[in-house]
């Protein structure tokens, strides 16, 4: 059951992944790449803790924390300096 | 599958299984929620689903899989720092967004934040905007 389930999964994540990257090439603004990038970290982290389940080890668990702080610092960094450089608010 | 090899250990592969493929589906509607939804904000509601409920449902399925007890600390340390971080990031991105007005305000059904805003630019001498107030 579980090759099943592993290629269902990255059918799925693939799928969610390019939707994210589509995002973040296209997005208008600065913040909906940075919400869209964190989008991607976790869609990693789905891919990660996948793996561990499949195979059954904890090798990546680690890996998992370290990339929710890379996700918090870079959103929180950013977000902290964004300015607006939009010639007309408001179109989205 | 027959009831002689009907084991405990079908039914938790069964229920991880299930779990996986949920929680990648969380990933998935995130990521049309990023393509389809309007503004900033309802972006950053779809954004949340896998970063909570998704990363549950895996590490339950990490747990199931691993058959162990003295795994489940570990994994609802990994699911508490998550459920620490996600709100602390949101929160500033989306105070960001109000702020360079990356959101339709036509959308909205209530903005509590409007009145404070005013305020706090009347008494600094600003619209609100952001330019100096010239009456």
């Amino acid at each position: 059951m579980m090759p099943i389930v592993l290629a269902v999964t990255a059918v799925i994540l693939s799928l969610a992944a390019g939707g994210a990257i589509i995002r973040i090439a296209r997005g208008p603004s600065l913040l909906d790449r940075v919400l869209a990038t964190d989008v991607l970290l976790a869609i990693l982290g789905a891919a990660l803790c996948i793996d561990m389940a499949v195979n059954r080890h904890l090798n990546n668990l680690m890996l998992l924390v370290a990339i929710s702080i890379i996700g918090f610092v870079g959103s929180v960094t950013v977000a902290r300096f964004v300015a607006d450089r939009r010639r007309h608010p408001h179109e989205s | 599958m027959n009831p002689e090899t009907f084991s405990g250990d079908t039914v938790i592969d069964a229920v991880s299984a299930v779990f996986m493929v949920v929680g990648a589906l969380m990933s998935l509607g995130a990521a049309i929620g990023l393509l389809r939804f309007p503004d900033l904000m309802s972006r950053m509601h779809a954004a949340t689903k896998p970063q909570v409920l998704g990363l549950f449902l895996l590490l339950c399925a990490v747990g199931l899989q691993m058959r162990t007890w003295w795994v489940w600390p570990v994994l609802v340390v990994a699911w508490i720092f998550q459920l620490l971080t996600v709100p602390v990031s949101a929160h500033m991105v989306g105070r960001a967004g109000y702020r360079t007005k990356h959101l339709h305000p036509e959308l909205l059904s209530a903005d509590e934040l409007e009145a404070v805003v005013q305020q706090a630019a009347g008494e600094r001498g600003f619209n609100v905007d952001g330019e100096p107030r010239r009456d």
